[in-house]
């Protein structure tokens, strides 16, 4: 990059280009021929990009949970009453679901962001054939997506966690990490969901991803709990990331910690380093024809 | 790693191969580029020259065969060389998402290019381009040329040393074709090596040093516009017209004047060194074209006996 900085200023003030001006010296860096250091080009590009449009998108990403919330949880909650908590203790219905919908949030807008939004960006916008006949790499273009998507996501938590807040469902300060936890969570379907979209090809098989996404949704303990399952299904949902982010916030929101905790984190932080091996090594065919 | 092989040339490429499934789109070409020159692909629709543009461009993997820009491998080396690196696709694909003097900063900042820099350049491209007016407007508001022009003033942001245009003029008027043609020779005498594909022969003629011709993935001819047309064709060519319906059964009667003839639909070609003795001798078979025009070979001349195809089918 540094030799970019020493360029001439103009064309006008150009000394004819030398044989000297023709040679370079390769870089053998780790990732150089993937990675230009330089995500943060891209990062401002998508801020730049979201000035200008994307609102409404924006701002429904914010709102999907929150219906949901009000729907089930204010509307639902008046039948069901209260229910029993992470910590063994009373909660409100509404207080139940809160994290659970905040997980799935965070679920949805990372797996949209990394899979739906790159192959549109990829194979219609042309955008990302645009950035990668610069000195960008693929490395640059998919961290910087990723940031932009878990900067979307920890938004999202904070708004969330805001209305859970005046709708007096918040008890514990400890209620305030469930915004890092989200991102958390993000990330974790951010770094996979690139990877998997490096095997898709048409509209169709993207399909398939909300084929897997909805019924986790459903089932992943997240308007119920885990117990009124038969042993052996409980242990399959137990292996899906989404209920690992249910518990995780679950028990952050009423500042419950269990050695139960750690495992959630722990799975996550798994995820997120299969995810980016997986995403790292398919970026070649992801990106380069 | 630069070697003793490869040194002088700043593109070189050897048995170049580009396969999608089993179709060879780019098969095993080989051509060399020295810095500084002007170099052509022209081909009919389909030959592989965009897709060998990619491959130089480090955007598409080829098969098998061997790359080297400026000494490096674009597989291996990407980033670094695109740094030295303009491209014009042929398709667009300017940022929707942002404005057009946006397009051009934010492009500058992929290559790492501070904004101090940036800011002054953009609004000189842009005057270049002829879109000062639209600085601020969005790019989708922007008519098919003056995106084409955007495209082209976006390559140049990073003041590249290889300049690759995959039929830079499409969609332009002529005169801000004119804007370009100048531009491009005002860059290659800066010692720009420049890589073009056209499917207009007097734009191939006017900047292309050297040209290859290729079809079907494979290169048919190599040399400068006077070269190939010197090789491949002779002095003069007679063009005949007799009527759409006649063109192809006038042909039968037209056998063994000049040294080839080339029946198309809507004309019939006389390749020969005198295109005035060959009329004479046309009209003595009795045979009386609505129009004729005696000409000199081109390089669309070349092509159609290349190919067997015209340039703009
Ligand atoms: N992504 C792809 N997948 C499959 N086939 C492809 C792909 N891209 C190009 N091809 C095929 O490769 C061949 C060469 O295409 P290419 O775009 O390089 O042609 P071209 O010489 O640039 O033609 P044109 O003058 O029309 O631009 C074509 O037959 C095309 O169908
Ligand atoms: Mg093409």
């Amino acid at each position: 990059m540094t030799e970019n900085l020493t360029r001439r200023s103009g064309p006008s003030s150009a000394q004819p280009l030398t044989d000297e001006d023709y040679r370079i010296t390769a870089h053998n860096r780790r990732f150089s021929a993937l990675y230009s250091r330089n995500a943060k080009a891209v990062i401002a590009r998508g801020l730049r990009a979201t000035k200008s449009s994307n609102w409404l998108i924006m701002v429904s990403g914010f709102f999907e949970p929150v219906l949901y919330l009000i729907s089930m949880g204010v509307g639902l909650g008046a039948l069901v009453g209260d229910v029993v908590g992470p910590g063994g203790e009373p909660i409100s219905y509404a207080a139940y679901i809160a994290p659970a919908l905040l997980a799935v949030s965070a679920m949805n807008g990372a797996v949209y962001d990394s899979t739906w939004n790159v192959f549109f960006k990829m194979n219609f916008a042309k955008l990302y054939q645009g950035m990668l006949y610069t000195s960008l790499g693929p490395l640059d273009v998919a961290i910087g997506e990723i940031f932009l998507a878990l900067l979307r996501g920890a938004m999202y938590a904070t708004g969330f966690t805001a209305v859970m807040g005046m709708m007096g469902l918040i008890t514990t300060p400890w209620a305030l990490l469930m915004v890092p936890a989200s991102v958390l969570i993000a990330f974790g379907f951010a770094s996979f969901g690139m990877g998997i979209t490096s095997y898709m090809k048409t509209f169709q098989q993207m399909d398939w991803i909300n084929f897997v996404m909805l019924p986790m949704f459903l089932f992943s303990a997240t308007f119920y709990p885990l117990s009124v399952y038969p042993q052996g299904i409980q242990w399959f949902i137990q292996a899906l990331p989404l209920w690992h982010g249910v518990e995780l916030l679950r028990q952050i929101s009423v500042g419950t910690f269990t050695s139960a905790t750690a495992i959630h984190i722990l799975y996550y932080l798994v995820m997120i380093l299969i995810g980016m091996v997986l995403t790292t090594s398919r970026l070649r065919k992801l990106f380069l024809k | 790693m630069p070697n003793s092989l490869t040194r002088d040339y700043v593109i070189s490429a050897r048995n170049l191969t580009k396969h999608y499934g089993d179709f060879a789109a780019v098969d095993d070409i080989s051509f060399d580029v020295p810095a500084g020159e002007s170099f052509g692909l022209l081909g009919p629709n389909g030959a592989g020259k965009s897709t060998t543009m990619r491959m130089i461009g480090g955007v598409s993997q080829r098969t098998s065969g061997s790359l080297s820009i400026m000494g490096l491998d674009p597989e291996q080396h990407g980033p670094q060389v695109r740094a030295h690196l303009g491209v014009v696709p042929q398709q667009d694909n300017l940022d929707e998402e942002l404005r057009v003097r946006d397009n051009l900063i934010v492009y500058g900042r992929y290559f790492g290019l501070p904004l101090s820099y940036l800011k002054p350049k953009a609004d000189e491209l842009l005057e270049f381009a002829q879109l000062t007016e639209k600085a601020k407007s969005k790019v989708d508001s922007l008519s098919g040329g003056m995106k084409r022009r955007l495209t082209i003033a976006r390559s140049l942001i990073n003041e590249p040393k290889i300049l690759l245009l995959d039929e830079p003029t499409t969609g332009l008027d002529p005169q801000a074709r004119h804007i370009l043609w100048d531009r491009l020779f005002r860059l290659k005498e800066s010692g720009v090596t420049l890589i073009l594909t056209t499917h207009y022969m007097d734009e191939a003629e006017q900047l292309c040093d050297r040209l290859v011709v290729v079809d079907k993935g494979k290169i048919m001819a190599e040399g400068s516009p006077s070269q190939l047309i010197r090789e491949h064709s002779t002095r003069e060519v007679l063009e005949l017209r007799f009527g759409s319906e006649r063109n192809t059964t006038v042909a039968a009667e037209l056998q063994g004047i000049g040294d080839r003839l080339e029946p198309l639909p809507d004309r019939v070609l006389i390749y020969t060194h005198d295109g005035e003795a060959a009329l004479e001798q046309v009209a003595s078979r009795g045979l009386h074209p609505i129009t004729s025009l005696v000409r000199r070979s081109s390089l669309e001349d070349v092509f159609l006996r290349l190919t067997g195809r015209s340039l703009v089918d």
